[in-house]
């Protein structure tokens, strides 16, 4: 079994990693998309996945590590199976972004960069998601749920397997 | 009522389709400039006085001229969709409902500028309109609107969706193409300028989203029709972004001649609860802050100016009179301090170094020497660093310091006396 720790992506996935290689005209600019491929795959981007990768780029780990470093959208921890990101910016912050905040945390009971106990959610503040007009507003997963309310919230919350 | 160009098919729940394009137009401005020569399309462009609808405002047709005429290089078009600026959420709504749009200008400008490929940079987080323009582009391939030959004109140009991965920074045009290289998003110095060399050290334009999806209404229906719907500054309507406390916030296209009172009071139904106006930030958060006094100006690239201001990217964010701004700037300038890239010294920490400043402040423990230091360090480390993020971090520093100072003081005052 194919995991964080001993990572292998299938014949198909591979040939999908020469495909996107093939669409760019230095390989490398197929970095973005393989390790999005990798953290759909494996869960995560542990340091396994980053040697991994890098082999299959002909990359020293640590290009890969300084790549994985920069985005916020590489987790190089376990995440929950759900994440819940609420933006925390500016036009969030005057339509209430605080107490969307604090409430998400109580119900799920942790702090902004945990995880539930069970593996189910994980938490996080963002920077602007440029769904301003309907402030405030979270990122579930991929998809946005914006006007939230307290009730919107548990509802969306209670509805995550 | 004027005219919508960019949205005219929002209403439609299928706008998004190829077949609806069509039958509203779409495609018929490709068809014309492949009966024109590139150098015209440039021309045309240049006439109809669009500007860069990102945030620079740059004139396009002047930055399509710069790709070395003499270079035999492959040469790239990239376009910007990492929308990021706070505020703003325009190209969002672009790409999800008239992506056709951006495919059809992206082949026109393909041509101007003598390009096969191109990229569109999407950010990450972007998943719902990546999902639609996907299914545009494979629509556009199977109907022979990309790939090669396109329509039987001889013209090849293929088109990558590339998915960002979460940082603000990959919004700047040297940092996206870091990006897109496969590597950190750091910007570059410049020169040289991507037009010269660009992505992959080739010659390379980046536009906007909004921006290209200008260029085949432009073609279609002459630079002097659209150059006459703006300003003498710039031509056009545009999209504004408007968020925060009006009553009806949500995207605006209109002529760049409406006047930033005119979008919150008469687009967005006033301040909320018929509350009063108490700031208002005219184009993305790097944009200064304006009191309620000062929103009597055309909202095209020279009107916010006048003000000490900005269009930028043309996020309207509206504070009411509940508003602490000294909080404000606080989560203002935390976003600067989690976003720089970390490249140059001065941006590196002077945003870590003026967010803690603010945060103390709100916290009440602010220093007296605190609102002077911010002030100078935001002013010293302007124009020092090798792309204009810092510089849009200051914006938002001074504006908010130098026009609400006597909140400011009243929280260190108070916390004084405690």
């Amino acid at each position: 079994m194919s995991d964080a720790r001993n990572p292998e992506f299938t014949p198909e996935q591979l040939a999908e990693v020469r495909r996107l290689q093939g669409l760019y005209p230095d390989k490398r600019g197929a970095l973005l998309p393989v390790l999005h491929l990798a953290q759909d795959t494996f869960g995560y981007i542990s340091l396994e996945v980053e040697e991994y990768v890098a082999g299959l780029f002909e990359l020293y780990p640590a290009h890969v590590h300084e790549v994985v470093t920069f985005y916020t959208m590489f987790f190089q921890k376990p995440k929950g199976r759900h994440v819940v990101s609420v933006c925390h910016n500016i036009s969030c912050y005057l339509m209430n972004s605080k107490g969307i905040i604090q409430h998400v945390g109580e119900r799920l009971g942790i702090e902004p960069g945990e995880t539930t106990s069970d593996g189910r959610v994980t938490f996080l503040t963002v920077e602007c998601l440029c769904a301003c007009e309907q402030a405030p507003m979270m990122q579930v997963d991929d998809h946005y749920e914006g006007n939230l309310t307290n009730e919107k919230v548990d509802r969306i919350l209670d509805g995550l397997p | 009522m004027t005219e919508k160009i960019f949205t005219r098919n929002f209403h439609l729940t299928d706008s998004h389709t190829l077949a609806r394009y069509k039958e509203t137009g779409g495609y018929t401005a490709l068809a014309k400039a492949f009966r024109m020569e590139p150098a015209a399309i440039t021309e045309e462009v240049k006439k109809a006085n669009l500007r860069g609808l990102g945030g620079a405002a740059f004139p396009t047709g002047v930055k399509w001229g710069f790709i070395p005429k003499a270079s035999t290089a492959p040469r790239y078009l990239v376009i910007n969709a990492d929308e990021g600026e706070p505020g703003t959420f325009k190209d969002r709504y672009l790409m999800e409902r008239d992506p056709h749009a951006l495919i059809e200008g992206m082949v026109i400008a393909a041509r101007a500028i003598g390009s096969h490929l191109g990229f569109v940079y999407i950010r990450g987080e972007y998943v719902q309109p990546w999902r639609v323009l996907d299914g545009a582009v494979h629509e556009a391939y199977a109907a022979g609107l990309l790939g090669k030959n396109i329509q039987g004109s001889g013209t090849d140009f293929d088109v990558v969706l590339h998915r960002g991965a979460g940082a603000y920074i990959c919004g700047e045009e040297t940092g996206l193409l870091s990006s897109l290289e496969g590597k950190k998003g750091w910007p570059k110095i410049k020169p040289p300028f991507p037009a010269v060399k660009g992505a992959f050290g080739h010659p390379t334009i980046v536009n906007n989203v909004e921006t290209i999806m200008a260029v085949p209404h432009i073609i279609n229906r002459g630079a002097e029709w659209f150059a006459g719907l703006g300003t003498k500054g710039q031509g056009g309507t545009r999209l504004y972004s408007v968020s925060g406390h009006v009553e009806k916030p949500g995207v605006v296209e209109a002529p760049v001649t409406v006047t930033l009172r005119q979008l919150i009071y008469d687009h967005c139904g006033g301040i909320r609860g018929g509350r009063k106006l108490k700031g208002v930030v005219p184009g993305g958060s790097s944009a200064a802050i304006l009191t309620a006094d000062e929103i009597d100006f055309p909202m095209d690239v020279d009107g916010p100016q006048t003000k000490g201001s900005m269009i930028g990217s043309a996020g309207v964010i509206v504070m009411d009179d509940t508003v602490s701004i000294p909080e404000a700037l606080m989560v203002v300038a935390r976003f600067y301090a989690h976003e720089s890239c970390g490249q140059c010294t001065p941006c590196r920490e002077s945003t870590g170094w003026i967010y803690k400043m603010t945060h103390r402040i709100v916290e009440g423990k602010g220093r007296k020497e605190d609102l002077d230091t911010i002030l100078d360090v935001a002013k010293r480390g302007a124009g020092t660093t090798i792309c204009a993020f810092y510089d849009g971090a200051v914006g938002p520093y001074i504006s908010y310091i130098e026009k609400f100072r006597s909140e400011f003081e009243d929280l260190i005052r108070s916390e004084a006396h405690a």
